[in-house]
């Protein structure tokens, strides 16, 4: 997604990242980061909760509207309402993605048995 | 308060996004001024969630995927502001919360309200999706589908862009 966002700003159209993985997204140089401590799949926070959705978009918009200089990154004080061992196992997938299930073939065919 | 990049993150991929660096081309920084205010700006939103509108658009190419698995569909969809039900593709996160409500990924109504706010202009009349996972088509995306976003948000008067990976 930085890469995308560069693009877009490059061709003049500002842009912001709200993103899970804001210290990913300053190393790859987007221009404007908002970093939001949620599990995956949820950048705007739960479904239903239109508060929260309303706060991190708001944050976004005025990140990307007053940032004065590139790779200015904003965190938002937001707390995940979940223990983080039940976050963590409710963003995965039910089955593991190809690409998950393709590094344990090569784990286990290495006789190593960690799992990603 | 600083946001901890990788307290969701399984611990054996750290290695590959604790430094993450910048693909060849992409060192230096790019930047557009947001010229306008924002109360008079129109602004689009971009979601990697792999989102299609239901029965009206062809869904991402999970199927490929699944084929090559370091390949990611590198396609996108135009989602109009206010669209109907919407179909997920995309195999590396639960979807059950998106889906049950899209906001979580596409915050149209969160937009709606910082509009009514006069906080926002306008909400862009069509926003984006893609599909997050990209490896082997990373090129394609950045070259030709980034570009073919570009000129709708051109076409559309877009002042600024909100993006959010899943």
């Amino acid at each position: 997604m930085p890469v995308l966002a560069r693009r877009i700003e490059a061709a003049g159209i500002p842009t912001v990242i709200v993103t899970m993985m804001p210290l990913t997204a300053v190393q790859l140089i987007a221009p404007r980061v908002v970093g939001v401590e949620f599990p995956f799949g949820h950048p705007f926070g739960r479904p239903g909760d239109r508060e929260v959705q309303r706060t991190v978009l708001e944050t976004a918009v005025t990140v990307l509207a007053g940032a004065a200089e590139p790779v200015t990154r904003v965190d938002i004080d937001i707390e995940w309402p979940q223990p983080r061992g039940e976050a963590y196992r409710a963003w995965q997938p039910a089955e593991p993605s190809p690409i998950v299930a393709e590094l344990l073939r090569q784990r286990a065919a290495r006789g190593e048995g960690a799992a990603p | 308060m600083q946001v901890d990049s990788f307290r969701f993150l399984p611990r054996s991929f750290l290695p590959l996004y604790e430094n993450a660096r910048p693909i060849v081309g992409e060192h230096e920084p790019v930047w557009a001024p947001f010229t306008r205010r924002l109360a008079d700006a129109s602004i689009a939103l971009v979601t990697s969630a792999g989102l299609s509108l239901a029965a009206e658009q062809e869904p991402f190419d999970l199927d490929g995927e699944r084929r090559r698995p370091a390949w990611g569909d590198p396609t996108h969809r135009v989602l109009p502001h206010r669209h109907g039900p919407v179909v997920m593709s995309h195999l590396h996160v639960n979807p059950t919360d998106i889906l049950a409500d899209d906001n979580v990924a596409l915050p149209v109504d969160a937009l709606d309200d910082l509009v009514a706010s006069g906080r926002v202009g306008r909400a862009a009349p069509a926003h984006v999706s893609v599909m997050g996972y990209q490896e082997a088509g990373l090129s394609v995306w950045r070259d030709v589908t980034a570009q073919a976003i570009v000129e709708l948000f051109r076409a559309q008067g877009t002042d600024g862009v909100v993006l959010a990976p899943v």
